[in-house]
């Protein structure tokens, strides 16, 4: 059995657990603890502190695995453990909190450092009113205009299935020859 | 769609530059305790601005600028003259400004109302795609480039340099949208951090040969970047050990797998 794996990362409350939540077909390994600090408590209950962990079995041969990264600082030990060996990865960014754009920029670059693998940004939360754009996204994180930058809402299969297939087009372009 | 954020998160030189990137046509009102401030724009060019209850009348405009005295108005009925354009024809008739009094006026006010949205660095803004804060007011079309440029010369933050560019490690390089650039006044320094960029020396390489320090070339580059003529690129990878390969694209995984993958995920 072989077994691949993709992360998703993004900052603190971007949607990472539910957009595995979505999509695995056990119930997720969360490894969540209440958040300590007010400030972040405003934002959710709990947060993951170590990773989130889903699985799809594809036939008998192939499992995909999907893990998520915690979203602080504090526990960014662990994003080079959960990046080795991953086929690409995903950022969510909350398209609602400008406040994290920066941060997830930061996220992006060092997961780009950590692997050359191919990488989608997730524009999640975009049935929210306050969402930004997409394209704006990507102008306010840098990102030029080959990086995918899809519009995403992490409660819905379509729109979860939708982001993994496009991250799946651009590792299929990237063995099928250097195009970047 | 909505574009709303804090100018603490979001800065005024970022916003002008999301705008002139994006071309977009609206209205931003930016609300802070400095005031209130309204920035007309269209297809990615400022064409108004006014602050707190100021409504960017020409009259008050020109009477600002001494252009205009309040006795020369008293012949004119204000009340029914509420249109810009109108007033504007009226007053030039009547020989007491020129038409290039009114336009310069008009450029000074509006870059006098966006240098001074550059000191604030807090402040709920949103940007709405309609230009009712228009109505009866004269467009006069200023290109970003160079009012981003300059907001980025005026930002002393360190700290906020260094949020913004956090690592000096990555390379830059020219922009992908040279048809967003037009006529950008650049000083001498901003042409010798331009004349090394090339897509491979880093930010840290480019600072070492032209010996500039940190913030230096900080501020030069984030002035760069926010103008929309250089671009980051992707930062190098981490060295591996000795020993280890670098972990390339796919890591050894072959295309019969992804294909799996992605007839798997067509299905679903």
């Amino acid at each position: 059995m072989q077994a691949v794996k993709i992360v998703v990362t993004g900052p603190f409350a971007s949607g990472k657990t539910q957009f595995i939540r979505t999509i695995s077909e056990i119930e997720v390994v969360s490894t969540e603890r209440r958040i300590s600090t007010a400030a972040e408590r405003a934002i959710k209950d709990q947060t993951t502190v170590a990773m989130d962990f889903g699985r799809i079995t594809i036939d008998k041969d192939l499992v995909l695995y999907l893990f998520g990264t915690p979203g602080q600082r504090r526990f960014d030990f662990m994003w080079e453990i959960l990046a080795e060996g991953m086929l690409g990865f995903i950022v969510m960014v909350d398209s609602t909190r400008p406040e994290t754009f920066r941060e997830a920029r930061n996220i992006l670059d060092t997961f780009r450092r950590y692997a050359q693998t191919p990488f989608v940004v997730a524009a999640n939360k975009q049935d929210l009113e306050d969402a930004w754009d997409p394209e704006d996204l990507r102008i306010a994180l840098r990102l030029d205009g080959r990086v995918k930058v899809l519009p995403c809402i992490a409660t819905r299969r379509d729109s979860v299935k939708t982001v993994v297939l496009e991250l799946l087009y651009s590792i299929l372009e990237e063995l099928s020859g250097p195009q970047r | 769609m909505a574009l709303k954020g804090n100018l603490r998160d979001f800065n005024t030189t970022q916003l002008l530059n999301l705008i002139h990137l994006a071309r977009k046509t609206g209205t931003l009102t930016v609300e802070s305790r400095n005031g209130t401030a309204r920035l007309c724009f269209k297809d990615g060019k400022l064409i108004f601005a006014a602050l707190d209850r100021q409504d960017g009348r020409l009259v008050d405009v020109l009477i600002r600028a001494g252009k205009l005295q309040p006795e020369q108005l008293k012949g004119l009925d204000l009340a029914r003259l509420q249109d810009d354009k109108v007033l504007g024809l009226k007053l030039i008739e009547a020989g007491y400004v020129t038409q290039q009094d009114i336009l310069n006026s008009l450029r000074a006010q509006m870059l006098d109302v966006v240098y001074r949205l550059f000191s604030w660095n807090e402040g709920v803004f949103r940007f709405e795609p309609d230009l009712q804060a228009l109505q009866n007011r004269i467009p006069v079309p200023i290109d970003l480039e160079n009012i981003i440029m300059e907001g980025a010369r005026r930002l002393r933050e360190v700290e906020r340099l260094k949020e913004e560019l956090p690592d000096l490690d990555i390379p830059v390089r020219l922009t992908s949208r040279p048809e967003a650039i037009r006529k950008v006044q650049l000083s001498a320094e901003e042409w010798r951090v331009i004349s090394q960029v090339n897509g491979r020396n880093t930010i840290e390489q480019i600072m070492r040969r032209l010996n500039m320090d940190e913030i230096q070339i900080r501020r030069i580059i984030y002035g760069l970047l926010q103008a929309g003529l250089i671009e980051l690129g992707a930062p190098p990878p981490a060295t591996p050990p000795p020993g280890v390969p670098a972990r390339g694209p796919g890591s050894g995984v072959s295309r019969s797998v992804v294909e799996k993958l992605i007839n798997y995920f067509r299905r679903l």
